[in-house]
């Protein structure tokens, strides 16, 4: 077992209790010393043979990493946050709206929304994320210009509207009209993909707690998504970490916003089902 | 003006008489460093938050010069001692020659 020989020597010389153990630690989160959040959950039904409890990556992170996501002040995040709070406000479009006059107030109007997507979209009879839903909204409903997928501006929407349900769980649906993108995004999620020859799966499902390089990995879950990483001080989007991870399989990628990772995120999603929305969490 | 700047500051509405609080202040900035290159391969000048200073009542509390290598959206933590009842004042000195402020006010309680 090279991995926890590894292990054990770094524990060794670093020598600090939560570095000696690679499983998740048992912290509690709670954000603002208001919002209580599910951070450990009971593995969803579909998941049964594979993982007895969902476990978000914020367990897996250090200690002063876990704190910046305690406190809105702390997490960096938040500017993000605000600045989307400003857009929600702007005037765009050759309609003359802003988010706010069809959606009124982001705090009620956008509560719980962040914990049913991936959805299914009736009149479009295909499977939304909630960029793609923002995109219409500017394009049919302002007559703005759609934002770029996964771009900066984007991503802080996103988060500005899932800040509105975090404490939530996660409950997108994978039944019914959903379930064929569901099973897609499923294959994908099992599928070896590049030179290193990695599924999703075998990094998360079967390592996770783990050391990839100096990392840990986490079970992959996207409830903290859109995630702050300090790595280079942005927000990034489901899909675009799906885009790293799969480059580091050194593999070819799907881009942001295509059918491959939209069924991926609908499918990694409903992993997470149970787990509060964290976003936008912070991690490394 | 660089945009998108943005200061923001978190101190304790009330403390006892001589008591230490603990300030957090956070300003957005792109903190640009002056040493990257466009993509024509011209310098991108710099421009960056230069200096932070924090007073209560006029006193100075801290002083800092800060220099290119420092990230963006630079957050400072730090002490200080509250005789008095008063108010603290944070600026925030930009390259360009903005100076951006903000105040908050603390009770002896």
């Amino acid at each position: 077992m090279k991995f926890k020989a590894m292990t054990a020597i770094a524990a060794l010389v670093i020598s600090t209790p939560f570095m000696a153990s690679a499983d998740a630690d048992d912290d509690q989160l709670v954000v603002n010393g208001e919002i209580e959040m599910i951070t450990k959950a009971p593995a969803p039904a579909h998941l049964a043979d594979a993982l007895d409890e969902v476990i978000s990556g914020w367990h897996m992170r250090s200690d002063e990493t876990q704190e910046m996501q305690a406190d809105d002040f702390d997490n960096p995040a938040m500017i993000f946050v605000e600045q989307a709070q400003d857009d929600w406000n702007t005037v765009m479009g050759t309609k003359d709206k802003s988010c706010a006059s069809c959606h009124d107030n982001v705090e009620d109007s956008m509560a719980g929304v962040r914990t049913v997507y991936p959805k299914w979209n009736d009149a479009k009879e295909t499977v939304y994320t909630m960029e793609m839903q923002i995109n219409d909204c500017l394009t049919d409903g302002m007559g703005a210009d759609a934002w770029k997928k996964s771009g900066a501006k984007m991503a802080r929407m996103e988060a500005l509207i899932s800040v509105q349900s975090r404490g939530m769980p996660m409950n997108v649906a994978i039944d019914g009209p959903a379930e064929a993108t569901w099973e897609q995004g499923k294959d994908l999620y099992y599928s070896r993909t590049g030179q290193l020859d990695l599924s999703c799966a075998s990094c998360h499902e079967e390592n996770y707690g783990n050391r990839i390089r100096s990392d840990h990995l986490s079970q992959g879950h996207i409830n903290g998504f859109p995630v702050y990483r300090l790595k280079n001080s942005k927000l990034t989007t489901p899909h675009g970490r799906f885009k790293g991870c799969v480059r580091d399989t050194r593999a070819e990628t799907y881009k942001p916003g295509s059918a491959e990772f939209i069924a991926l995120e609908l499918y990694v999603a409903s992993r997470g089902n149970g787990l509060s929305v964290e976003a936008p969490s912070v991690r490394n | 003006m660089a945009s998108g700047v943005k200061p923001r500051v978190k101190v304790p509405k009330t403390a006892a008489a001589g008591d230490t609080i603990t300030i957090k202040t956070l300003i957005s900035h792109k903190m640009e460093s002056g040493q990257r290159k466009d993509k024509e391969g011209n310098v991108i000048p710099r421009s960056i938050i230069n200096r932070f200073t924090c007073e209560f009542n006029g006193q100075s509390v801290i002083d800092v010069t800060l220099e290119a290598a420092i990230s963006t959206n630079p957050y400072f933590e730090f002490e200080s001692t509250v005789p008095e009842a008063g108010e603290f004042k944070f600026t925030w000195y930009d390259d360009d020659g903005d100076v951006y402020d903000t105040s908050k006010k603390i009770a002896i309680g």
